[in-house]
């Protein structure tokens, strides 16, 4: 009499060497598609109501960010444009362009604009924009060319190792405060000495800035 | 085997579907809200009220500040932001808006603009002036009292005879 077919010994060898390793393999594969640019949703372009094009209006017109968006020094939110901001110009000229039908219908009924967002962290996290800019970490180190994006994407992946890598040694990420908002700006050679004297010059102190409280409150 | 595997994934993805802390039931700033017939959870502030810090602003809008180096600083930043692209860096109204079409400012460097009070540039910031939008909401009356020195410092820089600056008359070939 046979029980056991041939085969059985490495069936169950096998078998109990998935059981070891997929488990692994499986929270590997997880994590990687979590972290992949297609779930972070990075370089994804949204459907605008109106196509507002970055690339004409900062890198063709040389509009500064704040003009636009006026609280990224001040406050958490860096802001986006009423109505009215667009309407400063565009009262004035393309003035019957199809592509602004919906800024007018804006200003004549007073109702905002809705913009799609394309960059949206978590409802627990905690993020401040104004702490940023004081300690000079300028808007292309987060968010990239935003003067050659004819729709605005998301450069950068927004998960929490990303914070926390610059959390842990904002250092190479450091430039004089004057040069927050100037797009072209390029890191000096001498970054690394640069890097230290403006840690000190900012009074920042790294070994806080990964206290699970700072992002999570 | 593939089943499983396929299963354990599954289950573990699973994991990830719940999003109740990640989108929570709260409106972010301006935030969308239907309940409300313009769409905004942001509210328009109802017709006179008073804000607290109302005193304070009134305090800093009235009368101006004295002129210093730093203000000058701040005013040249806040004009080359929010000024410059119609009135230009130079305050001869030749900004890229006007180049595309916008109708023309007038120079800062007339008689006429020369001579008028620091109020009424302030003045014009707060409420604007003909097809110019007002600028109240973006620029707060300290930095319009910024920009109105260093508008100011534009017109005498055109103007400027080497009588006015002695210190300068060594420094030139
Ligand atoms: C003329 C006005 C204007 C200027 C100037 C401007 N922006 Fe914007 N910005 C907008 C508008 C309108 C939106 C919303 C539509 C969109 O997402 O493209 C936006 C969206 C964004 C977003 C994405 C927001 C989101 O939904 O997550 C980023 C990031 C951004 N801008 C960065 C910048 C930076 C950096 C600069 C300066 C280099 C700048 N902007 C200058 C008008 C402006
Ligand atoms: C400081 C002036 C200014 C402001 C503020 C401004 N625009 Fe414009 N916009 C222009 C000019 C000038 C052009 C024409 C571009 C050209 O000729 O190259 C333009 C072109 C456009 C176009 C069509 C061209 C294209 O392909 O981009 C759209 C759409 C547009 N703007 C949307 C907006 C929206 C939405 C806002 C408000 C968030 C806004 N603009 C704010 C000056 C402005
Ligand atoms: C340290 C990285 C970082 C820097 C520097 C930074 N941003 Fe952002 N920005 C973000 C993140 C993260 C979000 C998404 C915030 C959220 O979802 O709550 C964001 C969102 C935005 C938005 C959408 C509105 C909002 O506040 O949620 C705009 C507009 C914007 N940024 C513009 C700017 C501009 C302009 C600058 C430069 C002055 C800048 N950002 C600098 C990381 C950064
Ligand atoms: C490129 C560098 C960089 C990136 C990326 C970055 N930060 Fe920061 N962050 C800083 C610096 C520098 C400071 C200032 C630290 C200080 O003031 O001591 C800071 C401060 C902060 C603070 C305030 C800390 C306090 O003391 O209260 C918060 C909150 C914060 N960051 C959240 C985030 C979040 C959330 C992200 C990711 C979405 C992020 N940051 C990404 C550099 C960065
Ligand atoms: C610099 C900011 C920052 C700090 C410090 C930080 N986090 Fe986070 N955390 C984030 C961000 C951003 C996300 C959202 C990531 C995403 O959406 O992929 C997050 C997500 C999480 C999540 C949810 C993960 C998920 O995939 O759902 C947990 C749990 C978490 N953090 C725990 C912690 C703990 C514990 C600490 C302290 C050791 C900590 N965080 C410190 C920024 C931070
Ligand atoms: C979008 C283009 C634009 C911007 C930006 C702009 N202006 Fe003007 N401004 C104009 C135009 C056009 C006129 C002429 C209006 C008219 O005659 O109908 C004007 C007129 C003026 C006048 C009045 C001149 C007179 O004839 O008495 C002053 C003062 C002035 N602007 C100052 C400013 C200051 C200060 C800023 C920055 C806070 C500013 N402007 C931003 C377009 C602009």
């Amino acid at each position: 009499m046979q029980i056991f077919r041939p085969g059985a010994d490495s069936v169950i060898r096998v078998a109990l060497c998935a059981a070891a390793i997929v488990p692994f393999i499986a929270a590997g594969l997880a994590y990687a598609i979590s972290s992949s640019p297609y779930m972070t949703q990075q370089n994804i372009t949204r459907n605008q109501p109106v196509p507002f094009s970055h690339e004409h209006h900062v890198g063709g017109l040389g509009l500064d960010c704040r003009y636009c968006h006026t609280s990224v020094e001040k406050a958490r939110f860096a802001g986006l444009p009423p109505t009215e901001t667009c309407m400063t110009c565009h009262s004035q000229i393309w003035t019957n362009a199809e592509m602004l039908a919906p800024v007018r219908t804006s200003l004549a009924e007073n109702r905002p604009i809705r913009w799609n967002r394309v960059h949206n962290l978590p409802a627990y996290v905690y993020f401040d924009h104004s702490v940023h800019i004081a300690k000079g970490v300028g808007c292309s180190t987060c968010h990239g060319a935003v003067e050659q994006m004819k729709l605005t994407r998301q450069v950068a992946p927004l998960t929490m190792g990303w914070c926390l890598d610059c959390h842990r040694d904002p250092r190479p990420a450091l430039r004089p405060r004057e040069a927050v908002f100037d797009q072209s700006w390029q890191f000096p050679p001498n970054q690394e000495d640069e890097g230290n004297r403006l840690l000190q010059a900012y009074n920042i102190h790294p070994e806080h800035l990964t206290d699970c409280s700072v992002c999570h409150r | 085997m593939k089943v499983i595997a396929v299963t354990i994934i599954a289950l573990l993805l699973g994991g990830c579907a719940d999003q109740s802390m990640r989108q929570q039931k709260r409106y972010g700033t301006f935030g969308a809200a239907d309940l409300w017939p313009d769409g905004s959870s942001a509210r328009p502030i109802p017709r006179g009220t008073v804000a607290q810090t109302d005193a304070a602003w009134q305090a800093a809008s009235t009368p101006p500040p004295a002129v210093t180096a730093a203000l000058l600083q701040r005013g040249r930043e806040r004009y080359n932001i929010y000024c410059s692209p119609c009135h230009g860096l130079d305050g001869k109204a030749d900004g890229m808006i006007v180049e595309r079409g916008f109708p023309k400012p007038p120079s800062y460097h007339t008689d006429r603009l020369r001579a008028a009070p620091a109020r009424y540039f302030f003045d014009v910031i707060t409420k604007g002036y003909g097809v110019m939008y007002p600028y109240a909401a973006r620029v707060t009356p300290e930095d319009r009292w910024a920009i109105v020195a260093y508008v100011r410092a534009l017109q005498m820089s055109q103007q400027a005879r080497l009588a006015d600056v002695p210190e300068a008359r060594e420094k030139l070939p």
